[in-house]
């Protein structure tokens, strides 16, 4: 087994965290969240630049064919960075088109960062089940018709396109009968209501009025699509794992610092044994949950119930640990831990969404135990 | 970045399970799994099985009788001797003295011992804890004074785990009061033969005879038996903690408890239905078995570092490991809600056949889970771990 990040890897990791250093200082990202559009199409194409969209794309398509453990670098950094461009969004996106096999000009487009994707997969009254669908598609002449409304669609105000899951058939919470679907957001009928999330980043309520696309949008075959949206949506656990493990070393590493430095009763509070051992409870989180984001990418390439059992265990321990070391850091920061001018606390917010984003620990516990292997006792 | 074992590793894990298919005794490993009393006699029969095959070091130097494993293909033997049910290979002589012995005994101390340890002719015990001490072993306060030939051993050791069978204790002493209190410290070896010395058992909650206070009472020791040097006993001690914290993490004795506790939650009802498939109570399996596949992902990160020297991280190791096992006995006890008061101590001392219950699985687990409150405490508390951390990795 080798655990050890490969020289390109690495240089990806370096890369981005120079640019973060440099360009994406945490003023300069209060600016990003604050302005209209809420991000940045400097960094957007930056990020182009680096090649981090032309990375998971395969390279038949003018990517470089990232795997989850080339994304897990990737997605670390920015979370480290609170980069809040629609980038997660997008990668999982053109994982979809991936997985469908017949979007190999979109997926260039991705590659070139010259179109950025969005999921809108969740609905009001679905919570973390993706497949609690009432987003209906019908046969229009030689296409489909989409009615329906999805509702915190992540960066869907700034995609140009959207992965759409609806249902062909079967009733509301069947996994048969459904169909997915990319559409441009410029088709007619496609409203969009684009917010702030309290993390800094965006989503959007997106409606879907008589919304004609051609055969060509379908992903998957129709009503069939429910294995390729529960593998992209471990790909996107993958990813959030990643990102998270990012941000809590930053919060980690901030709050040491804080403890070493922030002094009273003459003392460096960092030298009083109940905040050493807190710090020692979240450093063994870190590292926990560091293990978990290597596992779950690993395994992202094995057969389906190994994936989902792994991609359920790690979204469940990094979303414990993340709850941990968040809270922790915002005490230990004391009154500082609650103002807006800290980015630890901001890193505390964004660590708090993605615990509420594709699946809380409590649905991944739930879905743990539902796979085959868990009853098994010999 | 590459999480499977090799060819080579899963050649090596066949020839693992192969061998402990053909030679694992079908009476121990029912005892192992079953969480029975092992004898001194049991101990001894599967170290000598293993000598035989010349596994019972796999990570001494070949030199010395180890097997030139790899820390992977470690990993993997101590794993599927946990999935066996094999019981251990006693960590006193082969991971705790022996070590110290190569790294600082004379040519003539490796030469008597070693081989000795290797084949288990002699059961070591450990004299580090006194009554005083505590996790404070540095304030040890048996003394060792020096006349002649000899020394004069006088003092108490508490906490000796097994003692009652023991042929030699390896302890420390102090041999100079005068100066900073780690710095007068010796590592000796002692035959538990001498006379002056006294094995008092201490009967644990589940009224298990496991630990032992051992009194040194004008006990002559030889000075052959000092390894190293006068005074320089700490450093040796140090070298021997971090080789212990790693083996307490125990991740493979874990994954058997855990596929225990689903086969008795399998068996055991709620409503009408196995706990298996209670959703509360499923919640806490899972996240228990999520919490040990994280743990065993973090001990081979350790593992196959370049360097994987034990260092700082095996105290990260030793409080998930031994909360993961303590959460594993508590998790049986719950399972068996009433069924666990009964005390049956003539099913647990192999005194009966079976359970006065009937339920032979269940009767050692609620002495399981009060005996193993002593994994957070003992290698050094949970607390001491967590300074550990505080100190060497987190610079505070």
């Amino acid at each position: 087994m080798d655990f050890t990040f490969n020289e390109e890897q690495q240089q990806f990791a370096d890369a981005l965290r120079r640019w973060v250093d440099k360009d994406y200082s945490f003023d300069t990202r209060k600016r990003i969240v604050h302005s209209p559009s809420g991000v940045s199409d400097v960094a957007w194409n930056m990020l182009a630049e680096l090649g981090m969209t032309a990375l998971p794309v395969p390279e038949a398509q003018g990517g470089f064919s990232g795997n989850a453990v080339d994304m897990l670098v990737v997605m670390q950094e920015l979370g480290r960075g609170l980069v809040v461009e629609p980038y997660f969004a997008t990668v999982w996106g053109a994982k979809f088109l991936q997985l469908a096999g017949n979007q190999h000009h979109r997926l260039e487009d991705v590659a070139k960062g010259e179109l950025k994707l969005a999921c809108a997969l969740g609905e009001k009254h679905s919570r973390y089940d993706l497949a609690d669908i009432k987003t209906i598609a019908g046969i229009n002449g030689e296409g489909y018709r989409i009615d329906g409304t999805k509702t915190v669609v992540i960066h869907g105000g700034q995609a140009d396109a959207l992965i759409v899951s609806a249902r062909s058939a079967g009733t509301q919470r069947d996994t048969n009968g459904i169909s997915l679907f990319v559409v441009p957001t410029d088709t007619p009928g496609v409203v969009i209501r684009d917010y702030r999330t309290i993390d800094g980043q965006r989503a959007a309520t997106v409606q879907f009025n008589h919304v004609a696309v051609p055969a060509s949008a379908l992903l998957s075959k129709l009503g069939g699509g429910w294995d390729m949206l529960e593998e992209a949506a471990d790909y996107g656990v993958s990813l959030l794992c990643a990102e998270a493990v990012g941000a809590m070393e930053a919060l980690f590493n901030a709050t040491l610092e804080y403890v070493k430095t922030r002094k009273q009763f003459g003392l460096a509070i960092g030298s009083f044994q109940a905040l050493q051992h807190r710090m020692a409870d979240m450093y063994i989180h870190l590292e926990q949950a560091r293990s978990m984001a290597m596992l779950v990418a690993a395994r992202m390439v094995c057969d389906a119930e190994e994936r989902r059992r792994v991609a359920s265990a790690a979204k469940v321990r990094i979303g414990q640990a993340a709850k941990f070391i968040g809270q922790q850091a915002v005490q230990l920061h004391g009154g500082m831990g609650v103002t807006d001018e800290l980015p630890a606390a901001h890193h505390f917010k964004r660590l708090t969404m993605i615990e509420l984003t594709l699946g809380d620990v409590d649905h991944h516990l739930e879905r743990f135990t539902a796979q085959r292997g868990f009853q098994q006792h010999s | 970045m590459d999480l499977t074992y090799t060819a080579a590793d899963l050649a090596f894990r066949d020839t693992v399970r192969a061998f402990l298919d053909a030679n694992l005794p079908s009476d121990l490993q029912k005892k192992v799994r079953n969480h029975l009393r092992l004898s001194r006699q049991d101990y001894v029969r599967w170290h000598q099985i293993v000598a035989r095959q010349g596994w019972s070091a796999p990570a001494w130097p070949v030199e010395y009788g180890g097997t030139g494993w790899t820390p992977t293909q470690r990993h993997i033997w101590e794993e599927e001797c946990a999935r066996s049910g094999t019981p251990p290979i006693l960590p006193f002589g082969v991971n705790m003295v022996a070590p110290v012995i190569m790294a600082f005994g004379n040519e003539a101390q490796k030469a008597h011992y070693l081989p000795r340890i290797l084949n288990c002719d002699d059961w070591w015990c450990q004299g580090y804890s006194e009554p005083g001490s505590g996790s404070d072993l540095a304030s040890l306060k048996t003394t060792a004074e020096r006349a002649g030939d000899h020394y004069i051993v006088n003092g108490q050791k508490t906490w000796t785990t097994l003692a009652q069978h023991a042929d030699m204790i390896f302890c420390l002493v102090r041999t100079d009061s005068t100066v900073r209190k780690q710095e007068g410290i010796s590592f000796l070896l002692i035959d538990m033969k001498t006379p002056g010395i006294t094995v008092r058992p201490i009967i644990m909650l589940d009224e298990d005879h496991e630990v032992n206070e051992v009194f040194f009472d004008n006990v002559k020791v030889p000075v052959q038996n000092l390894i190293g040097q006068e005074n320089k006993g700490w450093t040796y001690a140090k070298y021997l903690l971090g080789h212990e914290r790693t083996g307490i993490t125990a991740v493979g004795r874990s994954k058997r408890e855990l596929l225990f506790l689903k086969k008795i939650a399998s068996e055991h009802y709620k409503h009408g239905k196995p706990l298996m498939q209670d959703p509360v109570f499923s919640a806490k399996i899972a996240s228990l078995e999520i919490d040990l596949m994280a743990l065993e992902t973090t001990v081979l990160r350790v593992i196959t570092r370049e360097s994987h020297a034990p260092g700082p991280e095996a105290s990260m190791l030793k409080v998930r490991g031994s909360e993961i096992q303590q959460q594993l006995t508590e998790l049986m006890v719950e399972v068996l809600g009433p069924g666990a008061l009964p005390f049956d101590t003539d099913y647990l001392e192999g005194k009966a056949d079976h359970a006065v219950t009937g339920d032979d699985a269940a009767a050692p687990l609620a002495g399981y889970y009060f005996n193993y409150r002593k994994t957070s405490i003992y290698g050094g508390s949970n607390e001491i771990q967590k300074n550990i951390i505080t100190q060497m990795i987190l610079g505070l």
